[in-house]
């Protein structure tokens, strides 16, 4: 494959990529809508489309059109920036995760993720750490109490559940011998998935993903009753639109993140034996893939509407000194398992 | 290897330019109309008071501490954990020699109680409390 | 110039603007903001150098960890009343003999240097390698590092506690 290929195929998997990022994020907003309205009873959006299927589009359309309000107060430069960061951290974490196995297009064996990059799980401890300073920022700049607070605890907190989320990749790393995403995923075929072999890992890296989302019971920067809006109290029109989008591919890119480091990835269990050809091969992976991460994705709504909020001092108190510890523990259960059983 | 990155790179370049685009369009659609009320910070209704940046607590600070040092132990365990399966027994004490420190430093952390976190004083309503309330309202 | 100059001149060019704008600004935020870019600069030209695990490490460690600490440490300032904070510059004729001295012997030593280019094959993944060394020749030096970051700890959190 030469140069010019390599850019088109590259080219092209990265549209294809944020359009389907886009259209899941879309969609994923609707469902959460709905599964919460299904949740207490209610019926939830059903006035655009069928079924209120094409709300989620009126809502973007709604906040394009509506005033950008920027608070005198508020530091501009800034105050435009974090959403800015927000946006891109979220897309570009999708860059190293890998969706399918290789596949044959015009000849060419392509593999189905956008860049293959032999320290992909650190590329996204590396974006993790970036996607703090959003919420920093714009906790700082928009010159609101309700944003200071909010940002502050939300940094605060995403950090505490950064160290378990690292411990907890070790013990991946330890049996996949590997940060190429791909290996990782290949490492567990069978079924041999991480999630069964240390299931105390899976549960720190699950809690911690809730908690690096920010998503309920996790969601005190924007705990309503006593924050308002948290950080984004100040933010309206494309802004807001930026950190919400954002946050919902956060939940994504969470899924597929742990649907790749503990559930197999796009492998589907002793697939290879049933003699599939190629093609039917990658498209029932890529399709297991998506079932894996819908599956989790409906998990984090379910959890949502099920567990109530969290007080500040017992989600610090569960980030030290509950998963930190057995995040550490998982590290020396695998180590021992490796050497005990010669996995 | 390069080759990797630089379509990492092409993705950031394309992330970037979709985001700022995404932001910059709006910009010509919608009505733009500001008035002095608008362009107050929220605080509940009220004029807002004092400065937007208030104090806070000290905890935050030492939580971004410790989390620094555990953030260099996570990137040092992350080689020897990649090529911890080809070395038995030697490999598994230099790791657990260093997780050994780690969970030093954090029992340190939890006996001096640098993780605790201000506990909410919860004040439970008494009769005595509310008795208050009911003589001034008989007065009245 | 291939592609691969032209995009290690951009890594250059972000780092030298950005950290320019670091001293040069006089709003804390922003000089913090600007490091931001400094570090991601540096860590694009980590990736060119071929040392992967050291760029990821300069954008958990340093970007994710020791700004983070430094916008704390700007917040938690006590004498803050609005957005921009001022820093002045005072001492400037000391401190530009003191430039002067060092740029010197640095621009000095730079064109002293007999520099050797030699075309070396790009190295497939440095992590690995790391992980060998660190277990094989400089493992009394890995446990030291344990015993230093614990020492780090404990100094850092009884100086906060004050």
């Amino acid at each position: 494959m030469n140069i010019l290929q390599i850019i088109i195929f590259t080219i092209v998997k990265i549209l294809i990529v944020v359009t389907i990022i886009l259209l899941a994020v879309t969609y994923l907003v609707y469902f959460e809508r709905k599964i919460s309205a299904w949740a207490q009873n209610r019926i939830g959006p059903n006035r655009v489309g069928w079924h209120g299927a094409l709300q989620s589009f009126a809502d973007v359309l709604k906040l394009l059109l509506k005033e950008d309000i920027v608070p005198d107060a508020a530091n501009k430069p800034i105050h435009t920036l974090a959403p800015i960061i927000a946006l891109f951290v979220s897309f570009t974490t999708y860059a190293v995760i890998p969706f399918g196995p290789n596949i044959n297009v015009f000849g060419f064996s392509v593999p189905l993720v956008v860049a293959d990059v032999n320290i992909g799980i650190l590329y996204v401890l590396a974006l993790t750490s970036l996607g703090v300073y959003a919420i920093t920022l714009a906790g700082w700049s928009s010159g609101s109490k309700y944003s200071l607070l909010g940002g502050i605890r939300s940094s605060a907190q995403m950090i505490s559940y950064e160290i378990s989320m690292g411990f907890s990749i070790g013990g991946v790393l330890l049996l996949s011998q590997s940060l190429r995403p791909v290996e990782i995923v290949q490492a567990q075929s069978g079924w041999m998935w991480n999630a069964i072999l240390q299931p105390v890992g899976f549960i720190t890296f699950l809690v911690s993903a809730f908690a690096e989302t920010n998503r309920l019971p996790f969601d005190l920067p924007e705990a309503e009753p006593e924050l308002v809006g948290g950080y984004h109290t100040e933010y309206s029109s494309m802004k807001f639109a930026g950190f919400f989008l954002a946050e919902y591919a956060n939940m994504f890119i969470a899924s597929a993140l742990i649907v790749t480091l503990y559930l197999g990835g796009w492998q589907f269990p002793y697939l290879d034996h049933f003699g599939l050809s190629n093609g039917w091969f990658a498209v029932i992976s890529v399709i297991t893939f998506a079932i894996k991460v819908a599956a989790l994705l409906f998990f984090f709504i379910w959890v949502r509407w099920s567990i109530p909020r969290f007080r500040y001092d017992q989600l610090m108190n569960l980030g030290w000194k509950v998963m930190f510890p057995l995040s550490l523990l998982n590290i020396i259960w695998v180590a021992v398992l490796i050497m005990v059983f010669k996995l | 290897m390069l080759i990797e990155f630089g379509k990492v790179f092409v993705f950031l370049l394309i992330a970037i330019v979709f985001v700022i685009v995404a932001l910059i369009a709006a910009k010509f659609i919608r009505p733009a109309r500001p008035t002095h009320e608008k362009m107050l910070t929220y605080e509940c209704g009220e004029n807002p008071i004092g400065t937007p940046w208030v104090k806070f607590n000290i905890r935050f600070y030492v939580v971004a501490l410790i989390f620094l040092i555990f953030d260099v132990e996570v990137v040092l365990l992350i080689p020897w954990a990649l090529v911890y399966k080809g070395f038995g027994l030697g490999g598994f004490l230099v790791g657990a020699i260093f997780l050994f420190m780690l969970g030093l430093g954090m029992a340190y952390e939890w006996r001096k109680g640098d993780l605790e976190w201000v506990k909410p004083k919860v004040i439970l309503p008494t009769l005595k409390n509310v008795q208050v309330d009911i003589k001034e309202d008989a007065a009245a | 110039m291939n592609i691969y100059d032209i995009v290690f001149y951009l890594f250059a060019a972000i780092t030298v603007l950005s950290a320019f704008f670091v001293v040069t600004t006089r709003n804390i935020v922003y000089s913090a903001y600007y490091l931001l870019f400094t570090f991601f600069g540096v860590a694009g030209i980590y990736v060119l150098l071929g040392a992967d695990f050291i760029a990821m490490v300069q954008l958990i460690v340093y970007v994710g960890g020791i700004l983070i600490l430094i916008l704390f440490g700007v917040m938690l300032t006590n004498k803050i009343t609005s957005v921009e904070i001022k820093t002045g510059s005072v001492q400037v004729v000391p401190a530009a003999v003191g430039v002067a001295l060092l740029a010197g012997i640095l621009m000095a030593s730079m064109v002293d240097t007999k520099w050797r280019s030699v075309e070396t094959a790009m190295p497939s993944a440095t992590t690995q390698g790391i992980g060998m060394l660190l277990i094989q020749q400089y493992a009394i030096v890995f446990e030291l590092l344990g015993i230093l970051l614990l020492i780090a700890l404990i100094g850092a959190a009884s100086m906060a506690r004050k």
